[in-house]
Protein backbone atom coordinates (compact mmCIF):
# COMPACT_ATOMS: atom_id res chain seq x y z
CA UNK A 1 0.00 0.00 0.00
CA UNK A 2 1.03 3.58 -0.48
CA UNK A 3 2.86 4.90 2.54
CA UNK A 4 0.50 6.47 5.09
CA UNK A 5 2.95 9.26 5.75
CA UNK A 6 3.04 10.16 2.06
CA UNK A 7 -0.73 10.27 1.84
CA UNK A 8 -1.09 12.49 4.86
CA UNK A 9 1.73 14.73 3.64
CA UNK A 10 -0.04 15.31 0.32
CA UNK A 11 -3.34 16.04 2.03
CA UNK A 12 -1.72 18.49 4.46
CA UNK A 13 -0.03 20.24 1.53
CA UNK A 14 -3.37 20.71 -0.21
CA UNK A 15 -5.54 21.47 2.82
CA UNK A 16 -3.26 23.62 4.94
CA UNK A 17 -0.41 24.81 2.74
CA UNK A 18 -2.24 25.96 -0.39
CA UNK A 19 -0.71 23.43 -2.77
CA UNK A 20 -2.40 23.78 -6.10
CA UNK A 21 -1.96 23.71 -9.82
CA UNK A 22 -2.10 27.40 -10.57
CA UNK A 23 -3.16 27.25 -14.16
CA UNK A 24 -3.89 25.06 -17.14
CA UNK A 25 -3.37 27.32 -20.11
CA UNK A 26 -4.36 26.27 -23.60
CA UNK A 27 -2.23 27.91 -26.27
CA UNK A 28 -4.08 28.38 -29.56
CA UNK A 29 -2.50 29.54 -32.80
CA UNK A 30 -4.56 32.12 -34.66
CA UNK A 31 -2.21 32.34 -37.63
CA UNK A 32 -4.92 30.90 -39.90
CA UNK A 33 -7.48 33.48 -38.78
CA UNK A 34 -6.14 36.65 -40.39
CA UNK A 35 -8.24 38.38 -43.02
CA UNK A 36 -8.28 41.78 -44.71
CA UNK A 37 -11.84 42.21 -43.48
CA UNK A 38 -11.48 42.82 -39.74
CA UNK A 39 -14.99 41.58 -38.93
CA UNK A 40 -14.38 38.32 -40.74
CA UNK A 41 -11.03 37.94 -38.95
CA UNK A 42 -12.67 38.54 -35.56
CA UNK A 43 -15.33 35.93 -36.30
CA UNK A 44 -12.65 33.41 -37.25
CA UNK A 45 -10.73 34.20 -34.05
CA UNK A 46 -13.82 33.79 -31.87
CA UNK A 47 -14.90 30.59 -33.60
CA UNK A 48 -11.50 28.95 -33.44
CA UNK A 49 -10.95 29.71 -29.76
CA UNK A 50 -14.43 28.50 -28.81
CA UNK A 51 -14.02 25.35 -30.90
CA UNK A 52 -10.67 24.39 -29.37
CA UNK A 53 -11.34 25.45 -25.78
CA UNK A 54 -14.98 24.47 -25.37
CA UNK A 55 -14.15 21.65 -22.93
CA UNK A 56 -11.15 23.27 -21.25
CA UNK A 57 -12.87 24.53 -18.10
CA UNK A 58 -14.98 21.40 -17.60
CA UNK A 59 -11.98 19.09 -18.12
CA UNK A 60 -9.96 21.13 -15.62
CA UNK A 61 -12.74 20.84 -13.06
CA UNK A 62 -13.08 17.09 -13.59
CA UNK A 63 -9.36 16.48 -13.18
CA UNK A 64 -9.38 18.63 -10.09
CA UNK A 65 -12.15 16.55 -8.55
CA UNK A 66 -10.68 13.20 -9.49
CA UNK A 67 -7.19 13.85 -8.22
CA UNK A 68 -8.25 16.03 -5.32
CA UNK A 69 -5.96 18.85 -6.40
CA UNK A 70 -7.28 22.38 -6.72
CA UNK A 71 -6.71 23.71 -10.25
CA UNK A 72 -7.20 27.41 -9.77
CA UNK A 73 -7.26 28.83 -13.28
CA UNK A 74 -8.19 27.66 -16.72
CA UNK A 75 -6.87 30.12 -19.27
CA UNK A 76 -6.14 30.65 -22.93
CA UNK A 77 -3.17 32.21 -24.68
CA UNK A 78 -3.27 33.11 -28.36
CA UNK A 79 -0.91 34.19 -31.13
CA UNK A 80 0.13 37.85 -30.67
CA UNK A 81 -2.85 39.73 -32.10
CA UNK A 82 -0.56 42.24 -33.85
CA UNK A 83 0.29 39.45 -36.33
CA UNK A 84 -3.36 38.64 -36.97
CA UNK A 85 -4.35 42.30 -37.20
CA UNK A 86 -1.56 43.15 -39.64
CA UNK A 87 -3.66 42.75 -42.85
CA UNK A 88 -6.45 44.98 -41.46
CA UNK A 89 -4.61 48.24 -41.97
CA UNK A 90 -6.35 51.40 -40.85
CA UNK A 91 -8.85 49.47 -38.75
CA UNK A 92 -9.05 49.66 -34.95
CA UNK A 93 -7.59 46.43 -33.50
CA UNK A 94 -9.74 46.81 -30.38
CA UNK A 95 -12.31 44.72 -32.27
CA UNK A 96 -9.96 41.76 -31.76
CA UNK A 97 -9.85 42.45 -28.01
CA UNK A 98 -13.64 42.40 -27.96
CA UNK A 99 -13.67 39.10 -29.87
CA UNK A 100 -11.23 37.66 -27.31
CA UNK A 101 -13.43 38.93 -24.48
CA UNK A 102 -16.48 37.25 -25.98
CA UNK A 103 -14.50 34.02 -26.42
CA UNK A 104 -13.37 34.12 -22.79
CA UNK A 105 -16.96 34.50 -21.64
CA UNK A 106 -18.21 31.68 -23.88
CA UNK A 107 -15.47 29.26 -22.81
CA UNK A 108 -15.59 30.33 -19.15
CA UNK A 109 -11.85 30.99 -18.77
CA UNK A 110 -10.85 33.75 -16.38
CA UNK A 111 -8.13 35.35 -18.50
CA UNK A 112 -7.14 35.27 -22.14
CA UNK A 113 -3.66 36.48 -23.04
CA UNK A 114 -2.18 37.50 -26.35
CA UNK A 115 -3.27 41.04 -27.10
CA UNK A 116 0.41 41.37 -27.78
CA UNK A 117 3.12 42.62 -30.08
CA UNK A 118 6.73 41.47 -30.46
CA UNK A 119 8.75 44.55 -31.32
CA UNK A 120 12.19 43.78 -29.86
CA UNK A 121 13.90 44.78 -33.09
CA UNK A 122 11.33 47.10 -34.63
CA UNK A 123 7.72 47.62 -35.57
CA UNK A 124 6.19 45.36 -38.26
CA UNK A 125 2.80 46.09 -39.87
CA UNK A 126 0.12 45.84 -37.22
CA UNK A 127 2.48 46.31 -34.26
CA UNK A 128 2.23 50.05 -33.87
CA UNK A 129 -1.55 50.18 -34.25
CA UNK A 130 -1.94 47.39 -31.72
CA UNK A 131 0.29 49.07 -29.14
CA UNK A 132 -1.59 52.35 -29.63
CA UNK A 133 -4.87 50.53 -28.98
CA UNK A 134 -3.80 48.76 -25.76
CA UNK A 135 -5.23 51.37 -23.32
CA UNK A 136 -8.64 51.28 -24.98
CA UNK A 137 -8.59 47.48 -25.34
CA UNK A 138 -7.85 46.96 -21.64
CA UNK A 139 -10.46 49.56 -20.73
CA UNK A 140 -13.33 47.97 -22.66
CA UNK A 141 -12.54 44.36 -21.78
CA UNK A 142 -12.30 42.57 -18.48
CA UNK A 143 -10.51 39.28 -19.18
CA UNK A 144 -8.07 40.22 -21.94
CA UNK A 145 -4.37 40.53 -21.06
CA UNK A 146 -1.78 42.35 -23.07
CA UNK A 147 1.99 42.13 -23.38
CA UNK A 148 4.68 43.72 -25.49
CA UNK A 149 8.21 42.37 -25.95
CA UNK A 150 10.58 45.31 -26.33
CA UNK A 151 13.98 43.64 -26.10
CA UNK A 152 15.94 40.40 -26.15
CA UNK A 153 19.49 39.18 -25.62
CA UNK A 154 19.72 38.37 -29.33
CA UNK A 155 18.45 41.71 -30.62
CA UNK A 156 19.11 44.33 -27.98
CA UNK A 157 16.48 46.77 -26.76
CA UNK A 158 14.12 48.74 -28.97
CA UNK A 159 14.25 52.12 -27.22
CA UNK A 160 11.51 53.57 -29.44
CA UNK A 161 9.21 50.89 -28.07
CA UNK A 162 10.47 51.55 -24.53
CA UNK A 163 9.57 55.24 -24.88
CA UNK A 164 6.19 54.32 -26.34
CA UNK A 165 5.36 51.80 -23.61
CA UNK A 166 5.97 54.38 -20.84
CA UNK A 167 3.17 56.45 -22.35
CA UNK A 168 0.94 53.41 -22.94
CA UNK A 169 1.25 52.15 -19.36
CA UNK A 170 0.32 55.60 -18.06
CA UNK A 171 -2.58 56.02 -20.44
CA UNK A 172 -3.93 52.54 -19.59
CA UNK A 173 -3.92 53.46 -15.90
CA UNK A 174 -5.59 56.82 -16.62
CA UNK A 175 -8.41 55.26 -18.63
CA UNK A 176 -9.19 52.81 -15.81
CA UNK A 177 -8.57 55.25 -12.94
CA UNK A 178 -12.15 54.75 -11.73
CA UNK A 179 -11.43 51.02 -11.23
CA UNK A 180 -8.18 51.34 -9.24
CA UNK A 181 -6.22 51.63 -12.52
CA UNK A 182 -6.75 47.91 -13.11
CA UNK A 183 -5.98 48.17 -16.83
CA UNK A 184 -2.28 48.53 -16.08
CA UNK A 185 -2.37 45.32 -14.00
CA UNK A 186 -3.21 43.43 -17.21
CA UNK A 187 -0.30 44.84 -19.23
CA UNK A 188 3.24 43.45 -19.15
CA UNK A 189 6.32 44.83 -20.90
CA UNK A 190 8.85 42.06 -21.54
CA UNK A 191 12.46 41.51 -22.42
CA UNK A 192 13.14 37.94 -23.62
CA UNK A 193 9.45 36.99 -23.43
CA UNK A 194 8.96 33.19 -23.46
CA UNK A 195 6.62 31.86 -26.14
CA UNK A 196 5.07 29.19 -23.94
CA UNK A 197 4.42 31.01 -20.69
CA UNK A 198 1.14 29.85 -19.08
CA UNK A 199 1.00 32.67 -16.51
CA UNK A 200 -0.93 35.90 -16.93
CA UNK A 201 -0.78 38.70 -17.72
CA UNK A 202 2.19 37.87 -19.94
CA UNK A 203 0.96 34.70 -21.63
CA UNK A 204 0.84 34.54 -25.41
CA UNK A 205 1.16 31.69 -27.91
CA UNK A 206 4.42 32.23 -29.75
CA UNK A 207 4.69 31.93 -33.53
CA UNK A 208 6.99 28.90 -33.12
CA UNK A 209 4.39 26.94 -31.17
CA UNK A 210 2.12 24.21 -32.58
CA UNK A 211 -1.53 24.78 -33.50
CA UNK A 212 -2.75 24.00 -30.01
CA UNK A 213 -0.93 23.05 -26.83
CA UNK A 214 -1.48 22.59 -23.09
CA UNK A 215 0.93 24.36 -20.74
CA UNK A 216 0.66 24.04 -16.98
CA UNK A 217 1.90 26.36 -14.27
CA UNK A 218 2.42 24.88 -10.82
CA UNK A 219 2.59 26.74 -7.57
CA UNK A 220 3.16 26.09 -3.90
CA UNK A 221 5.05 28.76 -1.93
CA UNK A 222 3.10 27.70 1.17
CA UNK A 223 4.39 24.14 0.91
CA UNK A 224 8.00 25.28 0.64
CA UNK A 225 7.62 27.61 3.60
CA UNK A 226 6.02 24.88 5.72
CA UNK A 227 8.82 22.43 4.85
CA UNK A 228 11.43 24.98 5.91
CA UNK A 229 9.55 25.74 9.12
CA UNK A 230 9.54 22.04 10.02
CA UNK A 231 13.28 21.75 9.31
CA UNK A 232 14.21 24.36 11.91
CA UNK A 233 17.77 25.70 12.17
CA UNK A 234 19.55 23.68 9.49
CA UNK A 235 22.37 25.14 7.40
CA UNK A 236 21.90 26.71 3.98
CA UNK A 237 22.90 23.55 2.07
CA UNK A 238 20.12 21.72 3.84
CA UNK A 239 17.71 24.56 3.05
CA UNK A 240 18.53 24.30 -0.67
CA UNK A 241 18.12 20.54 -0.54
CA UNK A 242 14.75 20.80 1.13
CA UNK A 243 13.48 23.32 -1.42
CA UNK A 244 14.62 21.00 -4.21
CA UNK A 245 12.80 18.00 -2.77
CA UNK A 246 9.63 19.99 -2.23
CA UNK A 247 9.77 21.48 -5.73
CA UNK A 248 10.15 17.97 -7.10
CA UNK A 249 6.93 16.82 -5.46
CA UNK A 250 5.01 19.93 -6.51
CA UNK A 251 6.17 19.57 -10.10
CA UNK A 252 5.36 15.87 -10.31
CA UNK A 253 1.82 16.76 -9.41
CA UNK A 254 1.79 19.41 -12.15
CA UNK A 255 3.18 16.94 -14.65
CA UNK A 256 0.45 14.43 -13.83
CA UNK A 257 -2.27 17.06 -14.26
CA UNK A 258 -0.71 18.30 -17.51
CA UNK A 259 -0.53 14.81 -18.99
CA UNK A 260 -4.08 14.05 -17.97
CA UNK A 261 -5.40 17.35 -19.36
CA UNK A 262 -3.49 16.78 -22.58
CA UNK A 263 -4.91 13.26 -22.93
CA UNK A 264 -8.50 14.23 -22.20
CA UNK A 265 -8.50 17.28 -24.45
CA UNK A 266 -6.56 15.49 -27.22
CA UNK A 267 -4.10 18.37 -27.33
CA UNK A 268 -0.32 17.91 -27.11
CA UNK A 269 1.38 18.65 -23.82
CA UNK A 270 3.75 21.62 -24.10
CA UNK A 271 5.60 22.50 -20.94
CA UNK A 272 5.42 22.72 -17.18
CA UNK A 273 6.28 26.13 -15.82
CA UNK A 274 8.16 25.52 -12.57
CA UNK A 275 7.10 28.53 -10.66
CA UNK A 276 6.43 29.54 -7.12
CA UNK A 277 3.47 31.83 -7.74
CA UNK A 278 2.13 33.54 -4.64
CA UNK A 279 -1.42 34.71 -3.95
CA UNK A 280 -2.56 37.32 -1.45
CA UNK A 281 -3.90 34.50 0.79
CA UNK A 282 -2.13 34.10 4.11
CA UNK A 283 0.34 31.22 3.89
CA UNK A 284 0.84 31.46 0.14
CA UNK A 285 3.67 33.96 0.01
CA UNK A 286 7.14 33.87 -1.53
CA UNK A 287 8.24 36.66 0.83
CA UNK A 288 7.39 34.42 3.78
CA UNK A 289 9.72 31.72 2.44
CA UNK A 290 12.57 34.25 2.44
CA UNK A 291 11.61 35.28 5.96
CA UNK A 292 11.47 31.62 7.02
CA UNK A 293 15.08 31.33 5.82
CA UNK A 294 15.96 33.89 8.45
CA UNK A 295 15.31 37.42 7.21
CA UNK A 296 13.45 39.73 9.56
CA UNK A 297 11.51 41.08 6.61
CA UNK A 298 11.58 40.59 2.87
CA UNK A 299 13.66 43.48 1.53
CA UNK A 300 16.33 43.24 4.24
CA UNK A 301 19.95 42.93 3.12
CA UNK A 302 20.36 39.26 2.26
CA UNK A 303 17.04 39.10 0.38
CA UNK A 304 18.68 38.86 -3.05
CA UNK A 305 20.91 35.98 -1.92
CA UNK A 306 18.01 34.14 -0.33
CA UNK A 307 15.91 34.59 -3.47
CA UNK A 308 18.76 33.42 -5.71
CA UNK A 309 19.04 30.23 -3.66
CA UNK A 310 15.29 29.69 -3.73
CA UNK A 311 14.98 30.29 -7.46
CA UNK A 312 17.81 27.93 -8.31
CA UNK A 313 16.65 25.16 -5.99
CA UNK A 314 13.10 25.30 -7.37
CA UNK A 315 14.46 24.74 -10.88
CA UNK A 316 16.82 21.95 -9.84
CA UNK A 317 14.03 20.09 -8.07
CA UNK A 318 11.48 20.69 -10.79
CA UNK A 319 13.56 19.83 -13.82
CA UNK A 320 13.81 16.15 -12.99
CA UNK A 321 10.11 15.93 -12.21
CA UNK A 322 8.96 17.08 -15.60
CA UNK A 323 9.56 15.91 -19.15
CA UNK A 324 9.44 19.42 -20.64
CA UNK A 325 10.12 22.57 -18.70
CA UNK A 326 9.54 26.06 -20.06
CA UNK A 327 7.71 29.31 -19.53
CA UNK A 328 9.07 31.57 -16.83
CA UNK A 329 10.08 28.85 -14.35
CA UNK A 330 11.28 30.45 -11.14
CA UNK A 331 10.01 32.33 -8.12
CA UNK A 332 7.62 35.21 -8.78
CA UNK A 333 7.75 38.40 -6.76
CA UNK A 334 4.55 40.29 -7.60
CA UNK A 335 4.22 42.83 -4.80
CA UNK A 336 0.45 43.25 -4.58
CA UNK A 337 -0.20 39.52 -5.01
CA UNK A 338 1.95 38.40 -2.09
CA UNK A 339 0.86 38.97 1.53
CA UNK A 340 4.49 39.10 2.75
CA UNK A 341 5.56 41.55 0.05
CA UNK A 342 2.58 43.80 0.78
CA UNK A 343 3.54 43.95 4.46
CA UNK A 344 7.20 44.58 3.63
CA UNK A 345 6.26 47.38 1.22
CA UNK A 346 3.89 48.94 3.76
CA UNK A 347 6.48 48.89 6.50
CA UNK A 348 9.11 50.40 4.23
CA UNK A 349 11.38 47.33 4.40
CA UNK A 350 10.99 46.72 0.68
CA UNK A 351 11.82 49.41 -1.87
CA UNK A 352 11.71 49.49 -5.67
CA UNK A 353 15.52 49.56 -5.82
CA UNK A 354 15.69 46.35 -3.78
CA UNK A 355 13.02 44.79 -5.97
CA UNK A 356 15.07 45.68 -9.04
CA UNK A 357 18.07 43.87 -7.58
CA UNK A 358 15.87 40.88 -6.78
CA UNK A 359 14.69 40.68 -10.38
CA UNK A 360 18.24 39.88 -11.48
CA UNK A 361 18.00 36.50 -9.73
CA UNK A 362 14.36 35.48 -10.01
CA UNK A 363 11.97 34.79 -12.86
CA UNK A 364 10.22 37.80 -14.38
CA UNK A 365 10.77 41.24 -12.93
CA UNK A 366 9.18 44.31 -11.41
CA UNK A 367 5.73 42.83 -11.07
CA UNK A 368 2.53 44.41 -9.75
CA UNK A 369 4.18 47.46 -8.26
CA UNK A 370 2.02 50.48 -7.57
CA UNK A 371 3.79 53.79 -8.27
CA UNK A 372 2.62 57.36 -7.60
CA UNK A 373 -0.04 58.75 -9.94
CA UNK A 374 2.13 61.64 -11.05
CA UNK A 375 4.97 59.36 -12.29
CA UNK A 376 5.85 60.64 -15.75
CA UNK A 377 5.82 58.43 -18.84
CA UNK A 378 9.60 58.96 -19.19
CA UNK A 379 10.27 57.65 -15.69
CA UNK A 380 8.13 54.57 -16.42
CA UNK A 381 10.13 54.11 -19.64
CA UNK A 382 13.34 54.47 -17.62
CA UNK A 383 12.19 51.69 -15.26
CA UNK A 384 11.29 49.52 -18.27
CA UNK A 385 14.71 50.16 -19.87
CA UNK A 386 16.57 49.24 -16.65
CA UNK A 387 14.62 46.04 -16.26
CA UNK A 388 15.04 45.12 -19.93
CA UNK A 389 18.80 45.70 -19.62
CA UNK A 390 18.98 43.27 -16.70
CA UNK A 391 17.15 40.68 -18.79
CA UNK A 392 19.17 41.30 -21.92
CA UNK A 393 22.57 41.07 -20.27
CA UNK A 394 21.70 38.07 -18.09
CA UNK A 395 19.96 36.15 -20.90
CA UNK A 396 16.81 35.86 -18.81
CA UNK A 397 13.22 37.00 -18.98
CA UNK A 398 12.46 40.26 -17.26
CA UNK A 399 9.19 42.13 -17.24
CA UNK A 400 7.62 45.28 -15.93
CA UNK A 401 4.05 45.48 -14.72
CA UNK A 402 3.68 48.85 -13.02
CA UNK A 403 0.41 50.40 -11.97
CA UNK A 404 0.53 54.20 -11.83
CA UNK A 405 -2.08 55.01 -9.15
CA UNK A 406 -3.72 57.97 -10.81
CA UNK A 407 -4.52 60.68 -8.27
CA UNK A 408 -2.66 58.97 -5.44
CA UNK A 409 0.63 59.58 -3.64
CA UNK A 410 3.17 57.35 -1.91
CA UNK A 411 1.65 55.73 1.19
CA UNK A 412 -1.90 55.54 -0.20
CA UNK A 413 -3.19 52.18 -1.46
CA UNK A 414 -4.84 50.51 -4.41
CA UNK A 415 -7.09 47.48 -4.04
CA UNK A 416 -7.79 45.34 -7.10
CA UNK A 417 -9.47 42.54 -5.18
CA UNK A 418 -9.10 38.83 -5.87
CA UNK A 419 -5.83 37.40 -7.06
CA UNK A 420 -4.40 40.73 -8.18
CA UNK A 421 -4.44 41.78 -4.55
CA UNK A 422 -3.75 45.18 -3.06
CA UNK A 423 -0.77 47.26 -2.14
CA UNK A 424 0.70 50.59 -1.14
CA UNK A 425 1.94 53.18 -3.61
CA UNK A 426 5.75 52.89 -3.56
CA UNK A 427 8.00 55.92 -3.95
CA UNK A 428 10.27 56.13 -6.98
CA UNK A 429 13.39 58.09 -7.92
CA UNK A 430 12.12 61.39 -9.33
CA UNK A 431 15.20 62.42 -11.31
CA UNK A 432 14.31 62.60 -14.98
CA UNK A 433 15.63 60.15 -17.61
CA UNK A 434 13.66 62.07 -20.29
CA UNK A 435 16.57 63.03 -22.55
CA UNK A 436 17.97 59.48 -22.55
CA UNK A 437 14.56 57.97 -23.30
CA UNK A 438 13.65 60.47 -26.01
CA UNK A 439 16.80 59.73 -28.00
CA UNK A 440 15.09 56.64 -29.46
CA UNK A 441 16.96 54.03 -31.49
CA UNK A 442 18.14 50.64 -30.31
CA UNK A 443 20.54 49.44 -27.63
CA UNK A 444 22.77 47.02 -29.55
CA UNK A 445 22.68 43.35 -28.60
CA UNK A 446 25.33 42.52 -25.99
CA UNK A 447 28.36 40.28 -26.53
CA UNK A 448 26.42 37.46 -24.83
CA UNK A 449 24.29 37.20 -27.99
CA UNK A 450 27.24 36.30 -30.21
CA UNK A 451 27.39 32.61 -29.42
CA UNK A 452 27.56 31.17 -32.93
CA UNK B 1 -8.24 1.85 -11.15
CA UNK B 2 -7.76 2.55 -7.50
CA UNK B 3 -8.55 5.51 -5.29
CA UNK B 4 -7.49 6.54 -1.81
CA UNK B 5 -10.16 7.65 0.63
CA UNK B 6 -8.95 9.43 3.75
CA UNK B 7 -11.17 10.30 6.66
CA UNK B 8 -10.06 12.60 9.43
CA UNK B 9 -12.19 13.91 12.28
CA UNK B 10 -13.47 13.46 15.79
CA UNK B 11 -13.94 9.81 16.70
CA UNK B 12 -17.51 8.55 17.01
CA UNK B 13 -19.59 5.44 16.50
CA UNK B 14 -20.10 4.29 12.94
CA UNK B 15 -17.60 6.29 10.87
CA UNK B 16 -16.15 3.22 9.20
CA UNK B 17 -19.63 1.80 8.64
CA UNK B 18 -20.91 4.94 6.96
CA UNK B 19 -17.95 5.31 4.63
CA UNK B 20 -17.88 1.64 3.70
CA UNK B 21 -21.63 1.68 3.20
CA UNK B 22 -21.24 4.43 0.59
CA UNK B 23 -18.58 2.31 -1.11
CA UNK B 24 -20.75 -0.82 -1.08
CA UNK B 25 -23.69 1.10 -2.57
CA UNK B 26 -21.55 1.97 -5.56
CA UNK B 27 -19.96 -1.48 -5.98
CA UNK B 28 -16.61 -0.16 -4.80
CA UNK B 29 -14.39 -2.81 -3.27
CA UNK B 30 -12.30 -1.89 -0.25
CA UNK B 31 -8.90 -3.53 -0.63
CA UNK B 32 -6.99 -2.12 2.33
CA UNK B 33 -7.76 -0.12 5.43
CA UNK B 34 -5.50 1.41 8.02
CA UNK B 35 -6.86 3.46 10.84
CA UNK B 36 -5.58 5.02 13.98
CA UNK B 37 -7.14 6.91 16.83
CA UNK B 38 -4.94 9.47 18.53
CA UNK B 39 -6.70 10.64 21.69
CA UNK B 40 -10.09 11.47 20.17
CA UNK B 41 -8.92 12.12 16.61
CA UNK B 42 -9.90 9.50 14.09
CA UNK B 43 -7.76 9.00 10.99
CA UNK B 44 -8.49 6.35 8.40
CA UNK B 45 -6.98 5.61 5.03
CA UNK B 46 -8.77 3.26 2.65
CA UNK B 47 -7.49 1.93 -0.62
CA UNK B 48 -10.44 1.08 -2.84
CA UNK B 49 -10.86 -0.53 -6.23
CA UNK B 50 -13.20 1.57 -8.35
CA UNK B 51 -12.99 -0.39 -11.58
CA UNK B 52 -16.46 -1.93 -11.01
CA UNK B 53 -17.93 1.27 -9.62
CA UNK B 54 -21.46 2.09 -10.73
CA UNK B 55 -20.91 5.83 -10.33
CA UNK B 56 -18.38 8.24 -11.78
CA UNK B 57 -15.38 9.44 -9.83
CA UNK B 58 -16.88 12.92 -9.59
CA UNK B 59 -20.12 11.49 -8.18
CA UNK B 60 -18.16 9.50 -5.59
CA UNK B 61 -16.27 12.64 -4.57
CA UNK B 62 -19.55 14.54 -4.22
CA UNK B 63 -21.16 11.79 -2.11
CA UNK B 64 -18.17 11.56 0.20
CA UNK B 65 -18.07 15.35 0.54
CA UNK B 66 -21.73 15.34 1.53
CA UNK B 67 -21.14 12.57 4.04
CA UNK B 68 -18.15 14.47 5.42
CA UNK B 69 -20.15 17.63 5.85
CA UNK B 70 -23.06 15.83 7.50
CA UNK B 71 -20.78 14.03 9.96
CA UNK B 72 -18.33 16.88 10.48
CA UNK B 73 -15.44 14.83 9.06
CA UNK B 74 -12.85 15.70 6.47
CA UNK B 75 -13.13 13.12 3.71
CA UNK B 76 -10.86 13.18 0.69
CA UNK B 77 -11.20 10.94 -2.34
CA UNK B 78 -8.16 11.02 -4.57
CA UNK B 79 -6.89 8.97 -7.47
CA UNK B 80 -3.95 6.81 -6.35
CA UNK B 81 -1.79 8.14 -9.20
CA UNK B 82 -1.35 11.43 -7.41
CA UNK B 83 0.49 9.74 -4.54
CA UNK B 84 2.52 7.49 -6.81
CA UNK B 85 3.68 10.41 -8.90
CA UNK B 86 4.46 12.72 -6.00
CA UNK B 87 6.29 10.27 -3.80
CA UNK B 88 7.92 7.76 -6.15
CA UNK B 89 10.50 8.28 -8.83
Amino acid sequence: MINTHDILETITMIDDEHLDVRTITMGISLLDCSDEDIDKACTKVYDKICRYAKDLVKTGENISKEYGIPIIHKRISVTPIAMIAAPCQGKNPVKFAQALERASQTTGVNFIGGYSALVHKGFAPGDYALIESIPEALNVTEHVCSSVNIGSTKTGINMDAVAKMGKIVRKTAELTADRDCIGAAKLVVFCNAPEDNPFMAGAFHGPGEPDCVINVGVSGPGVVRAALAKAGDCDITAVADLVKKTAFKITRMGQLVAQEASRRLCVPFGIIDLSLAPTPAIGDSVAHILEEMGLESCGAHGTTAALALLNDAVKKGGVMASSHVGGLSGAFIPVTEDAGMIDAARSGALSITKLEAMTAVCSVGLDMIVVPGDTSAEIISGIIADEAAIGMVNSKTTAVRLIPAIGKKAGEELNFGGLLGEGPVMEINRHSPARFINRGGRIPAPMQSLKN
Amino acid sequence: MRAVITVIGKDMVGILAKVSNECANAQINITEVTQSILQDLFAMIMLVDISQSTISFEELTDRMNQLGQAQNLKIHVMHEDIFNSMHRI
